[in-house]
């Protein structure tokens, strides 16, 4: 089966990953990514029917902590490498929206 | 000839928790500390970080669940969903897209057209993102981490509802059913809860659903339903001059009254979920939504009834006290103290409403404490002071939480009941008041109040009333 990533594709995917990949690159993960999917068409082969989708190897569940607050002031070690601070936050170019 | 067009609209509810620590880490989640001291490594996504989940976040959102009728998921995950922004460090939030905490319940609602019920599709458990500060005069923000990782439940609701107010009705309702259970205190001006509208129009009757947009930036209830006006109106509008209606996002504009698109559907999110790795799935037993049934606080509807019979209110006291968590607990611990129930409604529904409109304040903003309310409750119903003494002194117990039985005593304010002191008194409004006096004698039966408001405001306010016009009829 052939899975061939088109320009569009690799295109979108840099923009959800806010990549700016040169042509080289952009062909080079063409070629990356086809083999990927080649890899998940052999392992569609098996087959799946009445099996629960699996999102954890370890039969685990209910891990909690209780709500008691034990961090002390971080502020100092999160800023630690900051490009650029103001005021105790992160400095970043402006951006409006969300 | 114009069409009549109905308006369809649903809501995305996201409501902070009032948990003490994030949802994933031990850091507070207290509002207002400097920039970036409630932050560790997992609240800022540092890489090999490990989130463990606050198990008050599960019970809050099971509780929210109970009390709106959803059923409760008895095996749920967490999901990342990826995206890029300055107040993301993880870039990818935490939340939940399969299998939600909550999902299939309903409140009832009701409005000048009567009671519906409004389906909740689904609550999830989700985690806060940080805050950004922009510059006033400079092209940067500032960015602050204290928020991200706080606790939220998001409850999304059915496309029921079909007018601003029956949106209103739906918010107040679930503002109420939450503060009631202590999950949050949902403040829509300090954004402990924010409700994004979607909002469609079609043809009255049609079957189908119009394209819908989906509103943010909405931080009142005056808002939301100028909003919801205006958003109504410019879709009308454009299926009138036969245009489209764009499906996007749109930031309303309050000060301005309009709203403007945020995205195009060219950047129509592509959100990436996988099921979070980095978390067990929760199982929840019918044992443990027992034990958070069985811890429910009682409602506002069990309440009203319980304040009519076990403290013989009407029930236009009742639904006044219960229509607020704030009064409810003040009517609740002033009546413990003074065991005066009807007073203490009193006092809330006529002098502490007037003060709080008066003052431009909400409920939730009143400071003076339940024994500083029964202490005056008190003091006026066993006539220590006069009633207008009483009301002048709640004055300052309202501003200032002041011990209203401490500043009588100090101002020299109790009711004066001194038969020599109210005698000359009177003996000098009659001096005064010569042609009231006359009137009086004439068969005007009516100027007997005069005389003894002069007394009162000649004692300042202090003379005992019934003493008053018992000496002023002797006296004449």
């Amino acid at each position: 089966m052939a899975n061939i990533i088109s320009d569009e594709t690799i295109e979108y995917i840099g923009i959800l990953a806010k990549l700016e990949l040169s042509e080289e690159e952009k062909e080079r993960a063409k070629k990356d990514m086809s083999e990927m999917l080649a890899y998940m068409d052999q392992l569609n082969e098996l087959d799946t029917d009445g099996v629960e989708p699996m999102s954890h190897i370890f039969p685990v569940s209910n891990v909690f902590r209780e709500d008691v607050v034990t961090n002390t002031d971080g502020s100092k070690d999160t800023l630690f490498n900051a490009p650029e601070k103001k005021d105790g936050g992160f400095l970043v170019p402006k951006t409006i929206g969300s | 000839m114009s069409k009549i067009y109905e308006t369809v609209i649903g809501l995305e509810v996201h409501v902070e928790l009032a948990t003490k620590t994030k949802i994933f880490c031990s850091c507070s989640t207290a509002f207002g500390g400097a920039p970036n001291t409630h932050t560790c490594p997992v609240c800022t996504g540092m890489p090999g970080s490990l989130p463990v989940l606050n198990r008050q976040v599960v019970e809050y959102a099971m509780a929210v669940g109970i009390a709106t009728n959803c059923k409760i998921t008895r095996y749920c995950k967490f999901d990342r969903k990826n995206y890029f922004y300055p107040d993301n460090p993880q870039n990818y939030q935490i939340s939940q897209l399969y299998l939600p905490i909550c999902r299939d319940g309903g409140i009832e609602i009701e409005t000048a057209a009567g009671k519906k019920t409004v389906g909740i599709h689904e609550i999830h458990m989700e985690e806060d993102a940080g805050k950004l500060v922009h510059d006033e005069w400079e092209d940067v923000s500032i960015v602050d981490y204290n928020r991200s990782g706080v606790p939220l439940i998001e409850i999304v609701s059915e496309p029921d509802m079909r007018s601003a107010e029956e949106v209103i009705a739906y918010l107040e309702k679930l503002r109420l059913i939450i503060q009631y259970l202590g999950a949050s205190d949902c403040k829509l001006n300090e954004g402990s809860m924010r409700a994004d509208v979607n909002l469609s129009v079609r043809e009255a009757g049609a079957a189908y659903f119009g394209t819908r947009t989906e509103m943010k930036n909405l931080n009142s209830f005056k808002a939301i339903a100028r909003a919801i006006e205006g958003e109504r109106a410019r879709q009308i509008e454009l299926l009138e001059e036969g245009k489209q209606v764009i499906q996007e996002t749109r930031r309303w504009d309050d000060n301005k009254e309009t709203s403007h698109a945020m995205r195009s559907k060219e950047d129509a999110k592509d959100y990436r979920y996988f099921p979070e790795p980095d978390l067990v799935p929760v199982v929840i037993s019918d044992e443990w939504i027992a034990q958070v049934r069985s811890r429910q606080p009682e409602m506002r509807e069990e309440k009203m009834a319980r304040y009519q019979t076990q403290y013989g209110l009407p029930a236009y006291d009742a639904g006044i006290l219960t229509g607020d968590k704030t009064f409810a607990d003040l009517f609740e611990a002033a009546t413990e103290i003074c065991g005066k129930p009807k007073k203490v409604s009193n006092w809330i529904m006529v002098e502490t409403i007037r003060l709080l409109k008066e003052n431009g304040m909400d409920p939730d903003q009143i400071q003076f404490s339940p024994e500083n309310l029964a202490k005056i409750v008190r003091l006026a119903d066993e006539g220590t002071v006069t009633n207008t003494v009483a009301k002048e002194v709640f004055e300052l117990v309202f501003l200032k939480d002041i011990d209203p039985e401490a500043y009588i005593k100090e101002h020299g304010l109790s009711t004066v009941s001194d038969e020599g002191a109210l005698r000359a008194a009177v003996e000098q409004v009659i001096r005064e008041n010569p042609q009231s006096v006359e009137d009086y004698r004439n068969g005007k039966e009516k100027a007997i109040g005069f005389l003894v408001g002069q007394t009162m405001k000649a004692m300042k306010g202090k003379a005992n009333p019934g003493m008053v016009n018992q000496l002023l009829r002797e006296l004449l």
